[in-house]
């Protein structure tokens, strides 16, 4: 196992610099465009926490959780997994230590096996145990994640929502990963089914020790899992900090915007006029500067200009509600005036 | 035609806009008759907005289709009273009907890309929605199209109007459906969902915009959505729904204070609340899975997954009022909304 890293804060996971450009059209009447997905992502993700990562559709935290998980590979970069680079890892040795929990419990089955055949086909492809293990295994799993027995000789087609996002939590668990990128996991439940789910994927980090990156536009649902959050803006990370600081003192103007616009059940409190004009612009072409001032209640001419760099927050500020043991992983904030 | 609902009407302060009572909607499917929506009564007073809460599934978007007489042929509608103000939608001919939808019936659809015309210019769909119910010129249609993007945020609106839905955002395209749906000022609008697909800075804005052309034109509005954080900023009146019934009504002020249906409770528990629940800590999830709505459903719909239900619930609970215009399908209401007992009743859960 790959515990025995020497660190006082292990890292789960590090992002240096990562980025990810695509090319988009290009022929022979059309000039190509770059499209800069995720634009000099630096992140550290200690282990056993939960990072939330926030940030409008478009923003590029799909394609994040695409390169950890070895899918497309980064332009630029390093990811470091258990403090290993997986920029030549192969896929197989990768997938040991890094899994997904989707969106869409309904596309991410293959609806033309049985549970068990589907939670169990990481094992069958890693060759762990004989079948006879490898069906223990499963209904282990299975019972972990709260599904009756009888559910193994089901297909997907016959279950609901929730249950079918518990056969995916026992896909991606049962290869006993590190990490766990759960992209929006809840966000195609209803909210009764939704709370059952959040519920386990708790319960399961205490069991396992895992680590969650948490892919979500559901800010109450961040608030309550995560330990950590990066928000994120047109490919770059532009606030990142503990909990308590993102959601007590917000520091960048699209940060306090984000949280305005969250509409907790609350009667009476009307909606708020958040007054950041229309969407996020054309990612083919970013705005010049900061690529939020056009939206940017505070903006000033020299927003314009120059891209503030993304750099840690004074300690003082933050008041430390939290352990205190991030010394070496201060809040940080791209914003000239924050 | 007799109207059923004039008794009715007579005690009423004034007549509201829509009376909807007992309406059900039958689909047959392959594995029988889905009862898609079980008997719910509603009513919409003239510029108010009420919101339709509930679950997927728990027939919220058909009770809407039924409304606007969007259902498929197959569905069958059966009502005692559907009553859109004096005109009987049971009986009324198509031709009425189409005269009705769009202009003093519009609807606002949760995806505007599939709801807009790709092969048509903004300018000419909203147009077009004027034009077929108005004589009005064609310059006129303009002047109002063009006056309802620029109401709705809409910059450089006439560029927009020779635009094609492709070359908007989600948000800009959402404006525009609610442009469209204010197109011949109707009396009631139906939101399916509006802000579903949008992020939520787009979701506050157009929430808010809603809000104030709503108040602005007094148009009332029927919004369907699950999301209870904003049936409690937008809603006047709120009717939660649960396996095709309407379970609990009252206005959002009693609704959230006084829950008074152990769905409606559970709902409010289950969703995390800064300042309510503690980060990380275990939410009050609602056990089991909605009913079968193919099968029978005998008693109380939610009894099976209620930790308060008892012998009584397998009879079907009638609508009781707890509190002035707040009702609830629930045998234990009034036990229910005494907010003294639903505190020790929390700390027992």
């Amino acid at each position: 196992m790959n515990s025995a890293v020497s660190s006082r804060t292990p890292l789960a996971l590090e992002l240096c610099g990562l980025s990810k450009t695509f090319k988009l059209g290009g022929g022979m009447l059309h000039k190509s465009q770059t499209l800069t997905a995720v634009n000099n992502v630096s992140l550290r993700v200690p282990r056993g926490q939960v990072m939330g990562l926030v940030g409008e559709s478009g923003c590029g935290k799909s394609t994040l959780a695409k390169i950890l998980l070895g899918l497309t590979p980064p332009s630029a970069g390093d990811v470091l997994i258990n403090g290993k680079a997986i920029v030549n890892a192969n896929q197989k040795a990768l997938a040991r230590h890094i899994q997904p929990i989707f969106q869409d419990p309904y596309s991410s089955l293959n609806p033309r096996q049985r549970i068990a055949q589907i939670v169990g086909l990481p094992l069958r492809i890693h060759a762990i145990g004989t079948p006879k293990e490898q069906a223990a295994k499963v209904d282990e799993m299975l019972e972990l994640v709260g599904l009756p027995k009888r559910a193994a000789q089901q297909y997907p087609g016959q279950m609901s929502g929730g249950q079918r996002q518990r056969v995916a939590i026992a896909r991606a668990l049962i290869m006993r990963p590190d990490l766990v990128i759960c992209d929006e996991p809840t966000s195609a439940l209803d909210v009764s089914v939704q709370a059952q789910i959040l519920n386990l994927l708790l319960d399961l980090k205490e069991e396992f020790g895992l680590t969650y990156l948490f892919i979500s536009h559901d800010l109450a649902v961040v608030e309550h899992l995560a330990d950590r959050l990066a928000v994120m803006y047109l490919g770059r990370i532009v606030e990142e900090g503990t909990r308590e600081q993102i959601f007590t003192s917000p520091r960048h103007p699209y940060t306090q915007a984000l949280l305005a616009s969250a509409l907790t059940p609350e009667p009476g409190l009307g909606v708020p006029d958040i007054g950041l004009g229309a969407g996020q612009p054309d990612p083919t072409q970013p705005p010049s500067g900061c690529a939020f001032h056009p939206r940017c209640p505070m903006a000033q001419p020299e927003c314009a200009q120059q891209a503030p760099s993304l750099s840690a927050i004074a300690q003082s500020t933050a008041p430390g509600t939290s352990q205190g043991t991030y010394q070496d992983n201060p809040a940080r904030v791209a914003c000239h005036f924050a | 035609m007799s109207n059923p609902s004039s008794a009715e009407r007579s005690t009423a302060p004034a007549s509201p806009l829509l009376t909807v009572k007992q309406l059900r909607v039958d689909l047959p499917i392959a594995k029988g008759t889905l009862h898609a929506v079980r008997g719910i009564d509603f009513h919409v007073e003239r510029g108010e907005m009420l919101c339709l809460v509930g679950e997927s599934g728990c027939g919220k978007s058909m009770t809407s289709l039924a409304l606007m007489g969007l259902l498929p042929r197959k569905a069958q509608v059966n009502a005692d009273c559907l009553n859109f103000d004096g005109v009987d939608l049971l009986t009324v001919s198509e031709r009425e009907r189409s005269n009705l939808r769009g202009a003093r019936m519009a609807m606002i659809f949760q995806e505007p890309m599939t709801a807009l015309n790709p092969a048509y210019t903004l300018g000419n769909q909203l147009c077009e929605a004027l034009r077929r119910h108005q004589r009005v010129s064609r310059k006129a249609a303009h002047d109002r199209a063009l006056y309802l993007l620029e109401r709705v945020g809409i910059s450089a609106a006439e560029e927009r109007m020779r635009q094609y839905p492709h070359q908007l955002s989600g948000g800009l395209r959402q404006r525009v459906m609610i442009a469209m749906a204010l197109m011949c000022e109707p009396d009631l609008i139906i939101a399916d969902e509006p802000t579903t697909a949008l992020d939520v800075t787009i979701q506050a804005q157009i929430l808010h915009l809603l809000r104030d052309l709503q108040q602005e034109f007094g148009t009332a509005v029927i919004f369907i959505t699950h999301d209870l954080g904003v049936v409690a900023r937008i809603a006047d009146r709120v009717a939660v729904m649960y396996a095709g019934e309407v379970i609990e009504t009252a206005s959002a002020q009693s609704l959230f204070q006084a829950p008074s249906h152990p769905y409606t409770q559970g709902l409010l528990r289950c969703i995390p609340t800064p300042g309510k629940t503690l980060p990380g800590s275990r939410l009050q999830a609602i056990p089991g899975v909605v009913p079968n709505l193919v099968e029978k459903v005998d008693g109380c719909a939610f009894c099976n997954r209620c930790d308060q239900a008892d012998a009584l619930c397998h009879t079907t609970p009638p609508l009781q009022t707890v509190a002035d215009r707040h009702l609830s399908r629930c045998h234990f209401a009034h036990q229910l909304s005494n907010p003294a007992q639903l505190n020790t009743q929390e700390v027992t859960l």
